[in-house]
């Protein structure tokens, strides 16, 4: 039986399959009619490919449209692929610009509502009520990630501190002062607030903290484990992204056995990254999605470059939405090193597996005399210190052993003074490619 | 009996040893003895100092990664032949040494080395039972 209280919209998020089916189809012509009428970007891709809205007959359809990619976004800079006039535009965010122009995007207060009922929805799936203080450690600004939380923590009327992110001590200070009893922010960002609380020796059983909603970066359940004993709270992790929404495209319930996807608003495709070909269900590939009530910034076959697989049995919570895995990293993180498809969150996860191992690690690729070197720097603490260079070698020897066995390529452990890896406050950057330089 | 003794991590780039030896010394700790293990990559650094704790706890404050292990100082003729005196005595009975150093110091006509077992009471029962004498942690580092 479903635990109702554990479920913010019980019709939408209990309905039998085949009425999400029918949901969805019937959402998704109304998109394709929309883009068609108002955005030349889609007027020109549906023209290329002889596309109308009317050919579309059944869900499967799908996959005879074309893909929208991050290029597209960035070839109808700012507002090109917006489909509606900026007068019915409330809202612009946009996500970070790393590598060239940042992407923009739109949302009309239908939008704003439809992003805050999601929220709420996983927020409550993480076992958030109007009891507790939801202490928002992303930074307020351009990214989605805070104001999503916050307008779904509202909407169950949680107290919000809109603390922004940065200045630990600080964070502490209003953790142990203002009560927060969950915790919002990155998963590495998480692990310098237990860090910090080692080290001044504050027991987090003396914090009112009990859950952590983490997002906005890949992490593995290693690092899951590691929050949970660490901080004393149950870990959840939730997923969007800016190009789509912002949070709230999936989230974890309290079994954490994958995240629910927001199947009545989007549809969620798994194709190979390489051929762009739909894979069966079940497999692991690139996670493409469509948006379904987006009035602003509707999206078509949206490449998020997010390697995931998702899962259509049941889940015990009584949700009959599909699950996505934790992304296991992404297609642009992917590394290929002597041939081999690494990714980051793989070595994080042997590192953590390691007794007293903590994931502060970088990657340091190199081609030497023709050949793809793996180097993982680790910074060492007291617990994977030994006085005896017997142990110490060991150690270096068993880690690598481990990396080879799991990443099938072989890499050279590097033990580094602590704090000697530049930390992130916001986003861990783990990669240091020197082929590329 | 045992002497305590830290142990540091020290990457292999230029200035750290240095960096060690000059956070003791404004914290006004002294080095007795000292053996560096090294790799390409990172070296351990071994210290015997008169203030362990005051050294353990400066040398976290900068950020160095330290452990804190027992050792035993031995007392050994200082003439050829001393030491193997007792490391046949450690072999006879299966004692295995992870690694030694010597004081810098003497002790009266003796000089002093520093052994680090696996089993530290085992050895200190051997070394005793066959006439060796080890030096009080106190002693040494006043010596």
């Amino acid at each position: 039986m479903p635990d109702h209280h554990l479920i913010w919209n019980t019709e939408a998020e209990c309905l039998p399959r085949e009425q999400i089916e029918r949901l969805q189809l019937e959402r998704l012509l109304q998109t394709l009619q929309l883009v068609s009428n108002n955005v030349p970007c889609y007027q020109h891709k549906f023209k290329g490919c002889g596309f109308k809205p009317g050919d579309l007959k059944t869900l499967d359809d799908i996959q005879h449209l074309p893909f929208t990619s991050k290029e597209d976004l960035r070839l109808n800079y700012p507002y090109g692929m917006f489909a509606v006039p900026m007068r019915d535009v409330v809202r612009i965010h946009s996500s970070s610009g790393t590598t060239g122009k940042p992407t923009v995007v739109g949302y009309t207060k239908r939008d704003i509502s439809t992003w805050t009922e999601l929220v709420a929805r996983f927020m409550t799936a993480a076992g958030v009520t109007r009891e507790d203080i939801v202490h928002i450690a992303f930074g307020y600004g351009l990214f989605t990630g805070a104001f999503g939380l916050h307008y779904g923590s509202e909407a169950i009327g949680a107290s919000v501190i809109p603390i922004s992110g940065g200045n630990t001590d600080k964070q502490i200070m209003i953790m142990q002062d203002y009560r927060s009893s969950a915790l919002v922010c990155t998963p590495s960002y998480g692990l310098t607030i237990a860090d910090r609380l080692e080290k001044k020796g504050i027991d987090p059983a003396s914090l009112a903290l009990r859950v952590g909603l983490f997002g906005a970066e890949p992490w593995s359940e290693q690092m899951r484990c590691e929050l949970e004993t660490r901080l004393g709270i149950i870990a959840t992790d939730n997923y969007g992204l800016s190009e789509i929404m912002g949070p709230g495209v999936a989230g974890d319930c309290r079994l954490k056995r994958g995240m629910h996807l927001a199947e009545d608003h989007f549809i969620f495709e798994i194709i190979d990254p390489d051929t762009g070909q739909v894979l069966p269900k079940g497999s692991k590939g690139e996670l493409v999605i469509t948006s379904l009530t987006k009035q602003a910034f509707p999206m078509i076959r949206y490449r998020t470059r997010d390697i995931t697989r998702i899962h259509y049995d049941h889940c015990d919570c009584g949700r009959t939405l599909a699950r996505m895995e934790k992304t296991c990293g992404r297609t642009d993180d992917m590394l290929i090193i002597k041939g081999v498809n690494v990714f980051p969150t793989q070595i994080e996860e042997v590192l953590l597996q390691i007794e007293g191992c903590q994931p502060h690690y970088q990657l340091i690729v190199d081609r030497v005399n023709n050949s793809d070197q793996l180097e993982v720097q680790v910074e060492v603490n007291e617990h994977i210190f030994f006085d005896e260079m017997k142990r110490q070698r060991q150690f270096v020897t068993e880690a690598e052993k481990r990396l080879a066995t799991v990443l099938g390529v072989s890499a050279k452990v590097k033990l580094v003074e602590p704090s000697s890896i530049v930390r992130h406050e916001g986003k861990a950057s783990r990669v240091i490619d020197k082929r590329k330089q | 009996m045992k002497v305590e003794q830290i142990s540091v991590f020290i990457e292999n780039k230029s200035g750290r040893l240095a960096e060690v030896s000059g956070v003791l010394g404004d914290a006004n700790v002294n080095i007795r003895a000292l053996s560096l293990a090294d790799t390409s990559d990172f070296g351990i650094l071994r210290l015997i100092v008169d203030d362990s704790e005051k050294a353990l706890s400066v040398l976290r404050d900068k950020h160095f990664t330290v452990n804190k292990t027992e050792v035993i100082g031995v007392e050994v003729p200082d003439r050829p032949g001393g030491l193997s005196s007792i490391l046949k005595i450690l072999d006879n009975n299966q004692i295995n040494v992870e690694y030694m150093y010597a004081f810098v110091e003497r002790s009266g006509s003796n000089a002093v080395i520093i052994f680090r077992f696996d089993n530290v009471d085992q050895a200190i029962a051997v070394l005793l039972k066959n006439g060796v004498n080890i030096l009080d942690g106190k002693k040494i580092i006043s010596i």
